[in-house]
């Protein structure tokens, strides 16, 4: 059984970020990078599946060649291999070509499963996934938070606002992970040290074989902004009694949000 | 050349269905073009009339007992066929939980590129819609110029505008022929009286400050009093305290309530992504230098053990 992992490097999340001088981007510079959380988590799954089941684990990711640090970190909690779609050459992508050039990747790699984490906390998109599913012609669950494994069948509990589906899906299929699935383990020092070793093949994107056609962006940005950080920071004071008065009193009265 | 609006149920219509719709007339008003609304469920019959004055010329319903939970792979089809019938030039879905997986299919398969969980879209000589990034540290403007345009709207954030319109006219779709690959076992729902975070008008949230799970049930208090949500911070779902569904923060939801009260929240920057949209933010925390202070419009420095309790009852007897 092979499964694969999609991962993405984005800035960790702690990072105060400014728009560049352009106005149509952030700064990245200083920046530290991370595999965003949620990808830990179906890194995690992945690994789990190798140890119960012998499951063979790649690690997929398209990114600039600096990717190759998250991709290590993946190998270091335990995945066997590692594949880096390079696309320092390729003007800005969307996530129509990110899907397009992951779908590319992986058709030869013969998955049995593809996992990914539910969105990247950097574009939000919540979409690349699904998109490969889609592209590969099999079928997907997003917003997992439970995975069981019975033969060639999938269980597992889907997210939804205030409540969860439980769904069977065949294999070869592709699930996204949430928190609370599975909590992801740290590399061991002797992990950190083997993974080293292993192999990380790059892949350059022109390689993939795509028309420019079908990576070309649908939608540009025109501009970015920080939100407006307006806040009164009134501190209320007084003795207890006095101060839960006041504070029902101006919600009610003046915010009108009671 | 139209707008099409995806109207998403869960037996009933959701209210974020007809968010989606307001917003959809107004873009559909400033392309000059007529609206269309899709409906998949078992049933809209007798919630026809709460279309009216939302601009819809025609609600398509494809409706059958095997379409009243969201199936992927029935759903898709259904959207994508009529895209592509109606030659839809936008198509606007809501950013919820199985919206998101819809419209990322449907987008997929019509090769178009797609804008997840706006908080605005507008017609400008084509789609531009505003979408928060790094949780809402950021926001951008994008334009979108494939065809369909397609974007998801976040649940809560637009405000359902009706006008003189009538009840939209129905029109019934054929259940397609789809093979299920996906098969639903089990569907659990809410229980009665709890409020979605994500939709809630008054959320109240717990931190660290709590020092252990005993004190949910003074916040849990606190929102019955309110009709609140009940939130935490990522120190309290990582200690294990509370369920990981009710985070708010980068990795967990960004809600926008008219009220948000953090209770013993230090206010690390990936929980202010997740507060940002708020009306009004409460700050109670026994420290006075926490940052929650600094964001936050009205804090009380103190004991949330001691004002957490005052407040539910003088919200008793005030409201």
């Amino acid at each position: 059984m092979k499964v694969v992992v999609l991962i993405k490097r984005v800035p960790d999340t702690a990072s105060e970020l400014q728009v560049a001088a352009d106005g149509k981007s952030v700064v990245t510079g200083g920046l530290k990078f991370v595999m965003s959380p949620y990808d830990e988590h179906a890194v995690e799954l992945a690994i789990q599946l190798k140890e119960s089941h012998g499951a063979e684990v790649v690690v997929l990711s398209a990114g600039p060649p600096e990717t190759k640090e998250i991709i290590r970190s993946a190998l270091a909690m335990g995945a066997d291999s590692g594949i880096l779609v390079d696309t320092a050459q390729l003007g800005a992508l969307t996530c129509r070509g990110t899907a397009r050039l992951l779908a590319a990747a992986l058709a030869d790699l013969g998955a049995d499963l593809v996992v990914a984490g539910k969105q990247a906390v950097d574009d939000d998109a919540a979409q690349v996934p699904e998109r490969v599913a889609e592209l590969l012609g099999i079928p997907h669950a997003s917003v997992i938070t439970r995975f069981e494994l019975s033969g060639t069948t999938a269980s597992v509990d889907r997210e939804i606002e205030g409540g969860q589906y439980t769904l069977e899906l065949p294999l070869p299929a592709l699930f996204t992970t949430q928190k609370g699935i599975n909590t992801p383990r740290y590399p061991t020092l002797p992990n950190i040290m083997k993974a080293k070793k292993k192999e990380i093949r790059e892949v350059p994107a022109a390689q993939l074989g795509l028309a420019a056609d079908s990576l070309s962006a649908q939608a540009t940005t025109e501009a970015m902004t920080l939100p407006r950080q307006q806040r009164l920071c009134r501190v209320i004071e007084g003795d207890n009694a006095q101060r839960v008065k006041e504070l029902v009193r101006v919600l009610h009265m003046e915010e009108k949000v009671l | 050349m139209s707008v099409l609006v995806l109207l998403e149920q869960r037996g009933r219509l959701r209210k974020c269905a007809f968010e989606a719709a307001s917003a959809a007339r107004d873009t559909a008003r400033a392309a000059g073009v007529p609206l269309n609304a899709l409906y998949i469920g078992q049933s809209l019959a007798d919630e026809t009339a709460e279309l009216a004055g939302l601009g819809i010329a025609q609600v398509f319903a494809c409706e059958n007992e095997a379409l009243k939970y969201y199936s992927n792979d029935a759903y898709v089809g259904i959207v994508e066929g009529l895209v592509r019938e109606l030659g839809a030039q936008v198509v606007i879905g809501s950013a919820s939980a199985l919206g998101k997986e819809l419209c990322a299919s449907v987008a997929a398969r019509l090769d178009v590129d797609l804008i997840q969980d706006c908080v605005s879209c507008a017609w400008d000589n084509g789609l531009t819609a505003v979408k928060p990034l790094y949780a809402g540290k950021v926001l951008s403007t994008v334009r979108l110029t494939g065809t369909p345009a397609m974007v998801s709207l976040r649940p809560n954030v637009v405000s359902v505008v009706r006008d003189e319109s009538p009840v939209p006219a129905i029109v019934h779709r054929p259940m397609p022929e789809v093979s299920l690959r996906s098969v639903l076992k089990a569907v659990s729902e809410a229980a009665a009286g709890v409020v979605e975070l994500t939709e809630a008008k008054v959320v109240v949230s717990g931190g660290r400050g709590l020092g252990g799970p005993e004190g949910w049930p003074v916040l849990k208090e606190l929102c019955t009093a309110l009709g609140a949500a009940l939130g935490a911070s990522r120190a309290a779902v990582d200690s294990g305290w509370i369920h990981h569904s009710h985070q708010v923060g980068q990795t967990g939801k960004v809600v926008c309530p008219d009220l948000y009260i953090a209770c013993g929240i230090s206010g690390a920057i990936q929980h202010q992504a997740g507060m940002r949209p708020a009306k009004i933010i409460v700050a109670i925390n026994k420290d006075p230098s926490a940052t929650i202070f600094k964001v936050c419009d009205y804090g009380i420095v103190g004991d949330l053990y001691e004002i957490v309790p005052l407040l539910t009852q003088e919200l008793k007897e005030t409201l």
